[in-house]
Order: structure tokens, then sequence, then C-alpha cells
């Protein structure tokens, strides 16, 4: 299994440099330079830019010192924010994001996947279609409209109950402040994880090896935990990796519409603003997080299905 | 939510295992889709939808971008004015704006599924039926792409070469095509030993033609399901590109910027965020009955 | 046939499908004996699995059982699922067709072993392994310690099947159901299976009931034969009467379609023209008709009912003098 590991790991290096490299030449060979787009600046302040930004080193020489850089942790200084350096960016926000990202994750399992086998196990009774509607407007309505809806009920209309919520802002992380950008952020995740798990739930329960269980007379309960559940979780896990992006695209607009400081929200700035260098540094880490959490769902998976373990010995 | 797929997950159709060169597998499939309540639905509400979207323009008094300057608040629906839905704050009439907003993001999700659906049926046809070192080194890639997040090389590719609409859909389609590519694979490859490709292959006909002749008639029905389920996340990645600003330019519009727009004015005139976000929501609703359904039809297995 | 461990009494099979509901298996009645081989045989889908997963009441979801299965003076095709959990595996146990797919997976061997003791014995974990690998010594897994924590894939077929009977044999059951034990296995592995079956029978007592479309594997097993079609028992009766005697045109239809090496005519295939008839549209009277090389005019308008052969068999046919009767069709 380690040595199936490492063969991952062995991919995941490559594609991490392969994204890099063409991210760094996207940037560097686009029509118009970075500083393009503000009010027309003076000839020897944008020459004194050029050299703070290396931009007139040859284009190996900038990539080879931005490789370089990286490997040291430095995203190099932001095109926009002048007195900051990416990092530094990236280091106030991904906490933010990161914090928000793992709490909707955690409720998203917590609901989506019971709910899911929930309705598997009645499949095609009422509670199956309910659950299944609930679902797919989950799936449909996407969480820009969903962000504001919320912000609409909870920071408008209740804006004098109980129920009020801060319609945005981050307040350091004010619990209130936190509640409704997570709920947004989790919805469609929830949505997706009971579409999968009853979906796989349903598929799990239709296997000989379930006939088999029962012609034991084990309960049911035992039948579903013990029989189904590990190889109806397997889809399910599958789902974690490309759910990593799925929540940092969906961090993008949740934290725009609830201003939060994350590096969702410095990534969509970032793009408006062509500042390059914060919009490369937001994407390679990303790119970074995306692989290491495949990484981690292999390994996972190897838990759930014991031939992947023995493909690994091999 | 915004157009980023996942890997295997069950929704996707599954196999095929029938040969759907029968015309009466055909007509059985249609007469479930028929007999599908809320397929049927979805499909008379799109045609609503998209038929609206199409013609409605030309027909309201009002233009998408023209400015009622008598009505330059936002104007709540009216007959006596023309603006059946209102106006936004900048005075331009809603439903023109959100007809003319959904024939783009319907043609967008047109156009980015076309080159989906083109690039993901090619490789995926190539890689099932030549097999070997080219099946390999295809599936390689797409495995690979699957672990970057795409959604972000699209808003760069936005970002450097400018926001126009042939370079979004081509964007968006070229980063929707990768599990189309997987279905289609797997279905050829479970074709490529059935007997009558055998005998076509015996009988001397060329890759291509093999592909094109028996492979592509019998993916179809995979395709098309896949397709309806596409169209909807290129209608999100879309309208989440232009809700960030970063899609479609003014004075063109699409739904997601009028649900971008509606959003800013969402206290004082909420009708603006809502009646933009109803039509896209219905639409998608739609589509993925209409996916849903069509899987139920083609694959009766799961019933 | 004193005491019957099952008594199967009109008991219907119907499945509820979009094109309306479909009955598998037509008030079926049929008697096990304490310790007897009762085998059936039958075409595909002439409804013998349905027959049995009824009365272990494991039908699909969109099927019921309606009439009784009596075992134990319990009705199984009437019992809730806590009644049936306390027979099934314990006094009832089922041996299916493929073993490739009937264990679970992610599961060790050993664990699904020793969850049927724990279940039905209230063992704790060390004995029910004692006994678990006794069990698998029993039939004939080598070096059961080793096996005991492996997990299915790492079994060959004819292992895994040996680990399911060793399932079905651990609380020593009364009745063991075997559903085409041996289809999916190669046959020098075949012989095997079936002679652990057989030794489960004689050094346990068990009844079997083993189900298979190969009468040559019910010929040296089964103490007496059902023969299935369409969903209902049309010849029942002692295995040497069946194979010497049929009674019914299908039987001996069936029995013309089985190689024998010592038969001269080897060489030519036999098969019974037509096709087995789709349950949607059942012909009138006699379901075999259509395909009967001795239909008579009454076969088509009342189905015949089982009735005496004489020799102590059933039959459901209108044939008095059978000497006559041609069985298949030769093709050359
Ligand atoms: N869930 C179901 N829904 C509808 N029809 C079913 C279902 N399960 C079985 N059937 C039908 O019931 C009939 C009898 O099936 P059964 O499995 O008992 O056949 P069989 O005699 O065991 O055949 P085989 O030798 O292939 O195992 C078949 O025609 C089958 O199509
Ligand atoms: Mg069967």
């Amino acid at each position: 299994m380690w040595s199936y590991f490492a063969r991952r790991v062995a991919i995941g290096i490559p594609t991490l440099w392969a994204i890099i490299t063409v991210c760094f030449f996207m940037m560097r060979l686009t029509p118009g330079g970075p500083f393009d787009g503000e009010a027309p600046v003076p000839p020897e302040i944008l020459a004194n830019l050029r050299a703070r930004f290396h931009l007139d080193d040859p284009l190996w020489r900038q990539y080879l010192d931005y490789l370089a850089n990286l490997l040291r942790g430095d995203f190099g200084p932001s095109f926009k924010y002048r007195d900051f350096n990416v990092t530094t960016l990236i280091a106030q926000g991904f906490p933010v994001s990161l914090q928000n990202g793992f709490s909707a994750l955690v409720i998203a399992i917590m609901i989506g996947v019971p709910l899911g086998i929930f309705a598997a196990l009645g499949q095609n009774t009422r509670r199956d279609y309910t659950v299944s509607a609930f679902a797919m407007t989950g799936i449909v309505i996407p969480n820009f409209i969903m962000g504001h809806v919320l912000i609409l009920i909870f920071g408008v209309w209740l804006k004098d109950s109980v129920f009020h919520l801060p319609a945005g802002g981050w307040a350091d992380g004010a619990l209130a402040n936190r509640v409704l950008p997570v709920f947004c952020l989790s919805l469609p995740y929830i949505a997706y994880l009971v579409r999968i798990t009853r979906g796989s739930m349903i598929e799990a329960m239709r296997a000989n090896y379930i006939r088999t269980a029962r012609a034991k007379g084990l309960p049911f309960r035992l039948v579903v935990l013990r029989h189904a559940l590990k190889s109806a979780l397997i889809p399910v896990v599958t789902f974690l990796g490309p759910a990593t992006a799925f929540l940092l695209t969906g961090s993008m607009v949740v934290e725009t519409i609830f201003q939060i400081p994350g590096i969702g929200r410095y990534f969509v700035q970032g793009a408006l603003n062509r500042d390059y260098t914060l919009v490369m540094g937001v994407t390679i880490l990303s790119a970074a997080l995306v692989i290491a959490m495949n990484l981690i769902v292999d390994l996972l998976y190897s838990l759930l299905d014991p031939r992947v373990r023995y493909e690994g010995k091999q | 939510m915004n157009g980023i797929k996942f890997t295997s997950a069950p929704a996707a159709p599954g196999e095929i295992a029938g040969e759907f060169t029968g015309r009466s597998l055909w007509q059985d499939a249609w007469r479930r889709l028929l007999a599908n309540r809320a397929a049927v639905a979805g499909m008379i509400i799109l045609a609503g939808i998209a038929l609206a979207s199409v013609i409605g323009p030309f027909l309201l008094p009002w233009s998408y971008d023209s400015i009622d300057w008598e009505h330059i608040e936002a104007l709540p629906p009216q007959f006596s004015t023309g603006h059946y839905l209102g106006t936004d704050s900048l005075g331009r009439d809603l439903l023109a704006r959100t007809l003319f907003g959904g024939r783009i993001s319907l043609m967008v999700g047109l156009l980015a599924t076309t080159v989906a659906l083109l690039i993901g049926v090619t490789v995926g046809a190539v890689a099932g039926f030549v097999g070997g070192r080219t099946d390999q080194l295809l599936m390689r890639f797409v495995d690979l792409m699957y672990s970057v997040p795409l959604t972000f090389f699209v808003i760069i590719l936005m970002v450097v070469f400018g926001r126009n609409f042939a370079l979004m859909f081509l964007a968006i389609g070229a980063v929707e095509w990768l599990t189309m590519a997987r279905i289609v694979r797997g279905q050829t490859l479970t074709l490529r030993n059935k007997e009558f490709i055998e005998a076509a292959r015996a009988s001397g006909g060329s890759t291509a033609n093999i592909i094109a002749r028996h492979i592509l008639p019998n993916v179809l029905g995979v395709v098309m399901i896949y397709v309806t389920l596409t169209i909807p996340q290129v209608i999100l990645l879309e309208s989440f590109l232009s809700f960030l600003g970063l899609g479609i330019q003014e004075p063109m519009t699409s739904w997601g910027m009028l649900i971008n727009d509606g959003a800013a004015e969402l206290e004082i005139n909420p009708r603006t965020l809502i009646i933009p976000a109803t039509f896209m929501t219905t639409t998608l609703f739609c589509l993925n009955f209409l996916g849903d359904g069509l899987r139920d039809a083609l694959d009766p297995k799961d019933r | 046939m004193s005491a019957s461990v099952l008594d199967l009494k009109n008991l219907s099979v119907r499945f509820a499908t979009p094109e309306g509901e479909v009955a598998a298996v037509s008030e079926l009645s049929l008697s096990v004996g304490k310790g007897e081989c009762l085998g059936i045989v039958g075409e595909s889908g002439s409804g013998k699995s349905q027959t049995f997963l009824a009365a272990m009441g494991l039908l699909a979801r969109n099927g019921r059982a309606v009439g009784e299965a009596i075992f134990g003076g319990i009705n199984l095709a009437a019992a809730d699922e806590n009644t049936l959990n306390r027979l099934r595996g314990n006094k009832l146990a089922m041996i299916f067709q493929d073993p490739m797919t009937s264990l679970t997976p992610h599961m060790k061997v050993g664990h699904q072993l020793t969850e049927v003791l724990v279940r039905h014995r209230n063992l704790k974990f060390p004995a029910a392994r004692d006994r678990a690998i006794a069990m698998l010594r029993r039939v004939q897994i080598s070096e059961p310690e080793r096996r005991f924590e492996m997990y299915p894939h790492e079994l060959s077929g004819g292992l895994r099947q040996r680990v399911m009977i060793a399932m079905a044999l651990m609380c020593g059951p009364e009745l063991i159901i075997a559903d085409e034990p041996t289809t999916a296995l190669d046959v020098t592995v075949q012989a095997q299976i079936l002679d652990l079956i057989r030794r489960a029978k004689e050094e346990l007592g068990t009844a079997v009931i083993l189900i298979t479309h190969d009468l040559g594997v019910v010929a040296g097993m089964a103490d007496r034969v059902g023969v299935m079609y369409a969903g209902r028992i049309v010849e029942l009766g002692e295995v040497h009467q069946i194979f010497n005697a049929p009674q019914h045109p299908y039987t001996k239809g069936l029995l013309a379609c089985t190689p024998r090496l010592d038969d001269a005519t080897a060489s030519a295939l036999v098969t019974i023209p037509g096709q087995p008839p789709d349950l949607q549209q059942l012909p009138t009277g006699c379901a075999y008709h259509p395909r009967c090389g001795n239909v008579m005019e009454r076969c088509r308008a009342a189905a015949p009912p089982l009735m005496s052969t004489g020799g102590g068999g059933l039959k459901a046919c209108f044939l008095e003098n059978f000497g006559s009767v041609q069985a298949g069709t030769v093709v050359p």
C-alpha cells in the first residue's frame, strides 16, 4: 500500500509543477502588462515598477526565480497591494477559508450522508422523494443566489428578531458571522452527498452479499452498517477530492457575498485587478490542496476496500 | 455548485448494456420518458423558456438595453408602460433583460456543451476503441486534469485574454469534457468486443469508420443523458463567472449578471434578483429532471 | 415422508413491474422431508430461485409472496423480519449461485463466519473463532487459520463456495437451500462441492434443496426431484422414476437435452423446440402446450392439475399412456 501511495505522491508533484508552469507562462505572456489598467503611469515610475518586480529579466530567469522562491514558501510581492507580500495575504486569508471550508465539510457529511442512507433505505417511498427533492433543490440553486436569499431573510427581514444574523463581515470570526456563510457553503455539498450516498447505498443494498448477510439472519441494522455501509461510502470518499476544489470555488462566492477576508475573496479581487502574483499564489495553493486531498482520498480508499490494499502489495 | 463536477458520482449515468441500434429500443425508451411526469413537465417548461428567450425579445415593447427615461428608478410591474415585470434601477425593462440574458445563458450552455461533447466523445471513443498505450495515455491525462481545480483556470483564462463570449464557451467546454470522455470510453470498451464490431473489423473497416458507424450510434444514449446534465453545469459556471464580474460584459447580459445586479439592490428592490433567479433555477430544475428522466428511460435496470 | 421440514402450500410469487404484475411462481405446493435431498430442476426463468427466496423472505423489493411456506410451524411467507431473522442462518440456511459476489468484499472471511455464531449462538469471539476454524477445516479448506484472516478476493471461486457452505453449516441447520451451488465453478471443483453438501446431509441429517438446471447433478444427489416449468411444478417424484420413466413430456425433453456419453446419439444436439414462455403472456391452458409434441385439444383449454402418476409421483399432464411420447426434436 505504501508503494501505491508513494506512486501517487510521485504523480502529484509533477502535476503541481505543471500547473505552476502553465500558470506562470500564461500570466507572463499576456498581451498587456499588469500595470496597464491603471491611470497612465509616468514612464519612469513604470520602469521602477518593472525593475522592482524583475519584469525586465529574461523570462526563464523570472521563472527559475519564481520556482526557487516558491520552494522557500515565498509567493512574491503582490502587484496590487504594493506593500504586501502574497505570502502574507495568504497567511491571513487561508486560515479563515480553511475554518469555514472545514466546518462546511463536516456539517455536510454529518447531514448529507445519513440523509442519503435514510432516503436509500426507503427507496421510492415518500421519504425518499422528499429527501431527493431537497437534494435536487440544493444542487440546482447556486450558492450566489442562496447567499443573497439568506441575507434577505436573516439579515433584512428578520432584522428585529432574535434570528437576526449579520449580513456580512467577519468580526474576527464571531460565531454569528460564521453561521450564514458556512451554511451557505455547505448546502450544495449536503445536496450532493445526499445524492451520492443515496445512489451508492441503493447500489450496495442490491449486491449479492447483502442477500447473503440477510440470509444469515443478521438484523437489518447490522446488514446496513456492517455489510453495506463501507462500499456505499466509497463514492462519498471519492467525492471528497473534487469537493475540495468545489469548496474553494464555493468560497470565492461566499466570501465575496459575505465580505469575508479569505483566499477566495482575494482570488476574485486579484483576478479583477489583474494582480497576477496574488492570483497565481492562490491558484497554486488551491491546486496543492486539491492534490493533497486526492492523496488522502486514496488513503481512505484503501481503508474501505481491501482490494486496493491488495493491488498495492503486488 | 459552480461547475465543478465530481469523479465517480453514481449520479453519472451507468453503462447501458443493451445495443441501442434496434428501433424498438428507442421507442421503448421514448415511451418510458413520456411516462415520467417530471421529465415531461421539464421538457415543456424548458421549451417554453427557450422559445421565449429566442423570440421574446423581438415581441416586447422594450429592448434589453434601452433605458426608459421616464421610469429611471426601479418600477414595479406595470402593463400601461409595457414593463410587464417592471424595470431595474436604471429604468431598463426587466422582462426583456431576463429573456435576453436567458438567450445568452442558454447559448453558452449549448455551445460550451457542444465543445465538451466534441472533445469528450472523440477522446473517449478513441481511447476505448484503440485501447493499449493510447488509452492509457489519454486516461492518465484525464485523471490528471481531474486533480486540478479547473475553475481557477477558466478564471485565469478570462482574466488573461480578456472577457469575450467565444473564449468563454471554449474555456468552459474545455474543462467540462472530462466526465464525458470517461463515460464514452467505458461504453466503447464494452462495445468493442461485441460481435457486430468484430464483424465490421473483420470486413476491413477503418478505425475512424467503425467508430463513426458502429460505436457512436451505440453510445448516443449515454451521451444524451450526460449532455442534459452538462448543460446546467455549464450554465451555472457561466453565471458564476458573470456573478464574479468575470463573465459576459455590459451591455450584454446573462442570468448570472442579472442576478449579480439584482443582488446589489437586494434590500430596496428584491424583484430584480428574484426574477432572473427564478428563470435560471427553473431552467436548471427542468434540465435536471429531464436528465434524470432520460437516464431512467434509457437505463431501465435502475427502476 | 413422515415429518417434513418445509411445506409449501399454494405459494405464489408476484412481482410488480412497470408493465403490470407478473407471477414468477404460481400456487406451488411441495414438501421436503427431514434429512431428504430434494432436487429442483427447470429451465432458466422457471421460478426455481424465486420459490425458495420467497421461503427465505429474501424477495426483491418489488416482489411479494402469497400462500404458505411452513417451517417449524411458522409460515415464513407471512413472517415478520424478526421471526425470519431468528431462523435464517440458524435453522434455515441458503447457499447462493455466485460465490464471487456473495461474500462481503470488505470483511475478512473469518468475521463473516463468526458473526453467524455471535448472532445465533451468543458466542464470544474467541469461541466463535475456534468453531469457525473447525468448520473451515471440515469443509476441507487447508490452512484454515490463515484463510480465516483473508478477504474474499484472496480466495478462489471454489474456496469461496466452501466458505459459503461453512457459513451455512455453522449453526447446524435443519434445511439448506443450495441455489445452483456449482454453476459458477469449473467441473473438477463442482464434484468436490457437491460431495461436501452430500456429506453435510449424511453426517448432520440436514435436509437439502438442490436447485439446478443440471440433471446430472440431481441424479447423483437427490432423493426426489421436482421439475418446474413457468412457475409451476410439472412433475415430482423419486429420482429413479424421473430418470427412468418420466411422466411429463417436459421432463422427457429435459432428459433428452442432457448429453450422455453412453448414448449412441451423443453427437446429436437435442433441444426442446421453442422458447420458455413470457410470464407476461402465458399461453392458455397448459403453459407447456406450444412446445409439446403430444399436445391435445384439452391442453389448450385448461391447465392440467397435479395428479398422481401411479408410481408415487405427481405430474401435471393429461396424457394417460406415456409410452409413445415423443421427447425432443433431434437436430442432426
Ligand atoms: N425483481 C423482479 N422483478 C420482476 N421479475 C422478476 C424479479 N426477479 C425475478 N423475476 C422473474 O421471475 C422469474 C423467475 O426467476 P427465477 O430467478 O426464479 O428463475 P430461475 O428458475 O431461478 O432461473 P435461473 O436458472 O436463471 O436462476 C424470471 O422470469 C424473472 O424474470
Ligand atoms: Mg435462479
